[in-house]
Parts: structure tokens; sequence; C-alpha cells
């Protein structure tokens, strides 16, 4: 079968053989109440509150949403308005630590019998997909539309971060046994487990742990970035194409991160909602690159002094990897529940990644570099004449900003970025 | 720590760039300027460095008047220069040749916008201005290695001139005598460039090995002018060789694949470019064999480089999961 593509890029991945290891508990962590697609939660707290790990401080009503808990015990020291990296605000938990990392007698495993009672817990752990987009996990594992497969995956195509490696290798058991309970509860037959090519010992390890299960096998793919992209995953797995306007769901398959099904083991005997997170710590500025696990809401400064962050060298901070990580902005901003990484990087990095561009030289590159095909030569042209019509015929609303044109392109045009706003018009067409 | 850099994602880039792919071009055309410089004498190398130094001087002075980023570092100018260096005979005065590159730079490319915007390749446009205006200089030939008998090795000899007396030949395609082998190496009359097939393709093959130009243009020009002037040869009772010879002479190698491929003039994909390559054979048979022209080869491109955004219409890719309308119907 022919497997959608993508580019080659370089690996990076030298944080694979660091075992992950506790952060110190840092002094204070900051909280928002968005972390996650959908409804911001409310603070269930207020200022002066002490509150316990594990404790939920933050929800809402709304189906499209996760409930949010403390990480920490402690005393709330503000409740604020927060600037999230995509330009909006929300409110912020602001909790000084105690050191005493009282748990919260609320936490108990939680007692699931049936798929309501399975999703209701998924619900209340406050999980979100743990590999950058950030879904509400109980809205995902509950779609309308009937399915059959389970697909986790464990590409982790983005250069530098291990993070979903480690789980692998490190608790793999985890792995197998949150794919269990999820097909167990859900009623799957299938599930497939897709992990680039790079990883043998993760491919050995998982296949080996899964050899007594016949419903679950572990699909070897290619490394071409973006393998772990929902819809290159889904065909590359599976042959399925996710047609435009729908969801995974929409062709039988529910996709979740190896992360996010290993925590699903942990929440369903432990009952400790989802409060920390394994995190890759690398780039050219660290001085000692690290797998750490991070209670959620420490000021990336603390995760940076862990990694021995040179201060002074440091001039670009990533969310997540250099394809589609956000920038950080401020160092004193949080680790959210998305966030497999935070990198550090030099000023001749910065520079490099962030060019002058000049005039499209039509070389098609683009096009190449495209998994889904798309023509973002085209797409520029038509965004520059605002043509809604030229755009949705050029299906700029399949664009999954994964970057690779960018990436590829040798004008340097920042043409992943001005499919986003051509994608952004489109719909802003469609709602008129 | 100061202040951090936030940019939208990607946050790495590749290695490639503009500048790069057009000095590899260049440098792809190396060997055909090696090949024209031994059978053609010391001015052919001049008027390869001349052409070049006026094409950028000419883009460097247009972007400087319409108050625009000066572009000379990308280097397209100096590939423009060099490839219609390449087009014309080692004897085309200087001053003609000057205008031949101010035409292509500053009316085919700068007046549409500068590179990326033009819709015609500036050095087949400005030969084919030569051709126009100048025809008898342009089409006047010498012998290889004729620069062993004039003086001063000809390096100031230009066509009309005297000491050229005996030295004059025409293109192999306008009289039919050469064997294909001098063909293929080069030793025949012709432009600067195109005397030597094998010069071309080494430096073509290595832009395909690079990956810096897509073999289905050439491929397609070359493969449709073969077997039509083969079919034809069989039809009209010609040489069996008929085919070969078309394809070593005229240019059409230096046009197949350093003309035909220009990213800017010819098709973004490769279904495009086929249907490029094929156009560009079908209009060179036709030009050769019934228009009794031998030079097809520019004319030809020229003509596909203005059928470029109707084929690139018709040849856009099929996005992964798009609906069709029939099925939205449905
Ligand atoms: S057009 Fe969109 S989907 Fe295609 S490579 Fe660019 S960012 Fe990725
Ligand atoms: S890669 Fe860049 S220069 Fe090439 S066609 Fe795409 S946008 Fe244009």
């Amino acid at each position: 079968m022919r497997k959608l593509g993508g580019i080659k890029l370089s690996h990076h991945k030298q944080s694979e053989n660091c075992q992950s290891v506790s952060l110190p508990l840092p002094e204070k962590v900051r909280i928002p109440m968005s972390m996650h697609i959908g409804a911001p939660c409310s603070p269930l707290v207020k200022k002066g509150d002490t509150v316990m790990v594990g404790q939920k401080i933050g929800d809402t009503d709304a189906f499209m949403s996760a409930p949010i808990h403390s990480s920490v015990s402690g005393k709330v020291t503000a409740v604020a308005d927060y600037r999230m990296s995509n330009g909006r605000t929300c409110k912020m938990v602001e909790i000084q630590t105690d050191g005493a990392q009282a748990v919260c007698p609320e936490v108990q495993p939680p007692v699931v019998t049936d798929k309501e009672s399975f999703l209701s817990a998924i619900r209340e752990s406050g999980l979100t997909g743990m590999g950058g987009a950030s879904f509400p996990a109980h809205v995902k594992l509950s779609p309308k539309q009937k399915v059959d497969t389970l697909c986790i995956n464990a590409a982790e195509c983005e250069p530098y971060i291990t993070s979903d490696y480690r789980q692998m290798v490190e608790a793999p058991d985890e792995v197998v046994d949150g794919i269990l309970k999820t097909m167990k509860w859900l009623g799957l037959p299938r599930c497939v487990i897709g992990i680039e090519s790079n990883k043998p010992e993760a491919i050995r390890i998982l296949t080996e742990k899964t050899a007594a299960h016949p419903g679950i096998t572990v699909a070897a793919l290619p490394c071409t970035y973006p393998q772990g992209a929902e819809k290159v995953l889904i065909y590359n797995t599976l042959g399925r194409i996710v047609m435009e306007g729908q969801l995974p769901a929409d062709q039988g398959v529910i996709v979740m991160n190896v992360s996010s099904v290993a925590f699903v083991s942990r929440y369903l005997k432990t009952g400790m909602p989802m409060i920390t997170r394994m995190v890759t710590v690398d780039g050219d500025a660290i001085g000692s690159r690290c797998n750490v696990i991070v209670p959620i809401g420490t000021p990336v400064q603390k995760v940076l002094e862990f990694g021995q962050c040179d201060m002074e060298k440091a001039k670009k901070l990533l969310y997540g990897g250099p394809m589609m990580g956000v920038s950080i902005g401020d160092t004193e901003d949080p680790v959210l529940k998305a966030n497999n990484a935070i990198l550090a990087f030099s000023e001749a990095f910065a520079k490099k990644g962030a060019p002058k561009s000049s005039a499209c030289i039509h070389c098609g590159r683009c096009i190449s570099a495209c998994p889904l095909n798309l023509m973002p030569p085209d797409i520029c042209r038509a965004y520059a004449k605002k043509d809604t019509d030229a755009l949705g015929q050029l299906k700029v609303t399949l664009c999954m900003n994964c970057g690779c044109c960018t990436y590829v392109c040798p004008a340097k045009r920042p043409v992943a970025e001005t499919n986003q706003f051509a994608k952004a018009l489109v719909m802003a067409s469609a709602r008129k | 720590m100061g202040l951090l850099t936030v940019s939208p994602s990607p946050h790495v880039r590749s290695e490639m760039t503009t500048q790069k792919i057009m000095l590899m071009v260049i440098l792809a055309l190396v060997p055909a300027v090696i090949a024209g410089t031994v059978v053609f004498g010391p001015r052919a190398l001049v008027l390869i460095v001349f052409c070049a130094l006026v094409s950028m001087m000419t883009e460097l002075v247009c972007r400087k008047l319409m108050q625009k980023e000066n572009t000379i570092s990308d280097g397209s100018a100096m590939l423009t220069g060099v490839l219609l260096a390449l087009n014309l005979p080692v004897t085309l005065p200087l001053w003609q040749a000057a205008i031949g590159c101010i035409f292509a730079i500053a009316v085919v490319k700068q007046l549409f916008g500068g590179l990326g915007c033009n819709f015609a390749n500036p050095a087949i446009t400005g030969r084919i201005f030569l051709l126009l205006s100048v025809g008898s200089d342009m089409t006047a030939w010498v012998k290889p290695f004729y620069y062993l008998d004039a003086p001063v090795f000809g390096l100031f000899e230009t066509s009309g001139s005297e000491a050229l007396d005996g030295l004059t030949g025409a293109t192999p395609l306008a009289t039919g005598d050469a064997g294909l082998l001098e063909l293929f190496l080069g030793n025949v009359g012709g432009s600067l460039g195109e005397t030597s097939a094998l010069a071309l393709l080494i430096g073509g093959i290595f832009l395909i090995v690079t990956k810096i130009i897509s073999p289905a243009a050439p491929i397609a020009y070359l493969g449709s002018l073969g077997a039509l002037t083969f079919v034809w040869s069989l039809c009209t009772g010609g040489e069996m060789t008929d085919a070969l010879y078309a394809l070593l002479s005229g240019g059409v190698i230096l046009g197949a694949f350093f003309m035909a491929t220009d990213y800017v003039t010819t098709p973004i994909t490769n279904k495009g470019k086929i249907i490029f390559g094929i156009g560009c054979g079908i209009l060179t048979f036709v030009i050769r064999e019934f228009a009794s022209m031998p030079e097809g080869c520019s004319f030809s491109i020229l003509l596909m480089n203005l059928l470029t955004p109707y084929i690139d219409r018709f040849t856009m890719t099929k996005p992964v999961g798009a609906k069709t309308p029939e099925k939205e119907a449905a």
C-alpha cells in the first residue's frame, strides 16, 4: 500500500536513553483554566484557599471540556487573568506549594462497570490528548458514529521529543493495560499501534507484550514527518481516508496518543487525575538533556534550570517540537497538559528558523512535500486575492498546519502560516 | 536571556535556498561552458562572462529604478546571462549580446515583477529577440576550432570580419552534414553551448541526481521528439538515425534539460511537466519539418511557456480526502 508521504527530518532524538526523573517540587505553580480544545473551566477555588494534590480546582458543565486538578498541595495565592499562547485570555490559579504534597481524599480509584462509568471516569480524570492537540479524551472516546478500531499514536515524529518513547520502554505494561481497558469498555475489537521505525526497541517490546492479544497489532511506520498527524497515521496504519469535514470516528477509528492510553491505565488503578506529565527537555541551549516528570503548572523556568539551560544562550523556547511547537514568550509560563517537550535553542537556531522570505519560484517542492497533496502556491495566490471560492476548491480547510511546505520552501516563504490565514478566511465566509 | 524569539511554526527550515538552486544550475552548465570554450576558443568564455555581468547589472539597475529590493544575490540573473550566452554564436558582437541580456532581464523578467512572476523564459525570449532583430549575425556560424587559424585566437573577430573568411560554416541542422559522434561530442558548428550533447547531458544528469530538476519534462520532450522523428523517417523513407540526429542537434538537449525545466515558466506538477515536454517535442518536430525552420527548440519552449498557466490549471493535484463534487451531491 502506498503511504502518505511527508519529509525526512534529522531526528535529534539524543534524549531517547534518558530515563525519566521527577522534577523537584517547584515553589509555586500557575495552572490555567484552559489547557484543552473547548470550553475553559471556571475556577472552583479562590485566593486564600488551601488545596491538596489531585483536588479539582476547575470545571464546567460544557461537554467539550475537561476538569483541571491541582498538581500540588498548598495555598491559592491568586486567581488571575492569563494570556495564552493563542492570544486569548483565561483564568489561572496560582498556588504556593507547602511541600507536604498531601493527597486529596477524593483521589480514589474510580468504579468502572460499563461504558458509561468508564467515560465519566475519563472525564473526571481531566485527561486531554497528550500528543499536542489536547482534545478532551472523554469526548474523543464517545463518538456517535460506530467505531471498530483504536489507533494508538506512538509515531512521535517530531524531532527531539522522546517522552512517548520513554513511556513505551519504561512502562509498556501501562500502555498495553490502557489499550485493553479502553477496548474492553468501548467494545472495540481491534487496535493498531503505529510506531516510527526509528524506535526499534519500542516496537520490539510492544510486539512482545501484545503477542497474547490477537486484536492488537504493532505497525512499524517509515520515519517521515508528519507520521503522527491523525489523518496520515490512520491512512498509513489502516488505509482509511478521513475525508474533508470528517472526524476519525466517521471512518470508525478512535486515535489516542500512547502516553494518554498509559495514563488511562494508571488512573483506573489509582484515581490520581492528570496532574503531571513527562516532558523532554532538549535543544542546543540545554546543558543536560532529560526526560522529566513535571507537575502541571510548573513555570518553564524551573524545567529549564533542571536541564541546566544556558540562559544567556537561549533565545528561542518551544512548547513541543520544532515542526509544530509553539514559541514560549515568557519563562514564567506554565507547563501544560499537552506539552510533550520544552526545547531551548540558541540565537543561531532562532535565526535559521525565521529566515527572510523571497519570491515564490514555482518550484513545486511544497506540493511534493505536502502529505495531503495540497497546492500551497495556488492557495497563497488565491488568498492574496481573498478568493474564497478558489480557496474552497483548493481544499485549504484540509491543511493540518504540519509545516512540511514551509520547511522545504527554498524561497523561505511562510506557506503553512498563510494557509492557516486562508483557512480562517474560508471558515469565516462559510459561517456567513 | 534577553528577548525571546516568538515566531510561528515550523521553527526549522531545510538548507535549500533559491540561491543554492541557481548556483547548482550554473554549476551544471560548467561542462557546457568548457566544451564551448574548447570548440570555439577564448571568445566563448568572454561572451559568457560578459552576458552574465550585463544581466546582473541590468537586474541591479531595474530593481533600483523600481525601488524594489535588490535581488542580484539570488543568482537567477547570472543564470539567465549564462544560458543566453550559450544560445549565441561565438562571433556575435558584444553590443548585440548586451542588448539580448538587457531585453531578457529588463523586459521579460523585471517588467513582469521579477523572479517568479515572468511568464516566459528570459534566456529563450532573449535569444528569439536577437534572432528576429539581428538574424544574420545570430546565424553566422563558424567552424569548430576556427580560432586556431584566426588572429589572436579570434578574440576580437565578430561575424562579417574579413579575418573569418573561409572559417564560417552552417549549423549541421541547416546543412545536414555532421556525424552523429561529432554532434554528441560537440565537434560541430553551432551556438556556444548547444554543440556538445555530452557536456549538456553531464550537467542535466547532475541536476536530476541532486533533485534540482525533475526528469519528467526532459524525458517527455526528448522522447516525443525522437519518436515523432523516427515514425516520420519510416513514413518518408528517411534514415533510421534521423531521430538521434534530431535530438543531438539544434540545441534540443540544452533546451530540454535547462530551459524546459525552468521552475517559473513551466508547469508545477509532474503531470504538467510531462504534458509540457510532449508539447515541446511535437512543436519542435512540426516547426522543423513543416515550417522549414531548422531552429524549432526555442520557439516551441516559448509557446509552451505561454500555455503553462493553462496546463497548471488542468493538472492540479487531488488533495487526499477531498470530496469530488459528484460525491458531495450524492
Ligand atoms: S499545506 Fe498544510 S498539510 Fe500540506 S504541508 Fe503545508 S501545512 Fe502541511
Ligand atoms: S516551495 Fe516555496 S518557492 Fe517552491 S513552489 Fe512552494 S512556495 Fe513556491
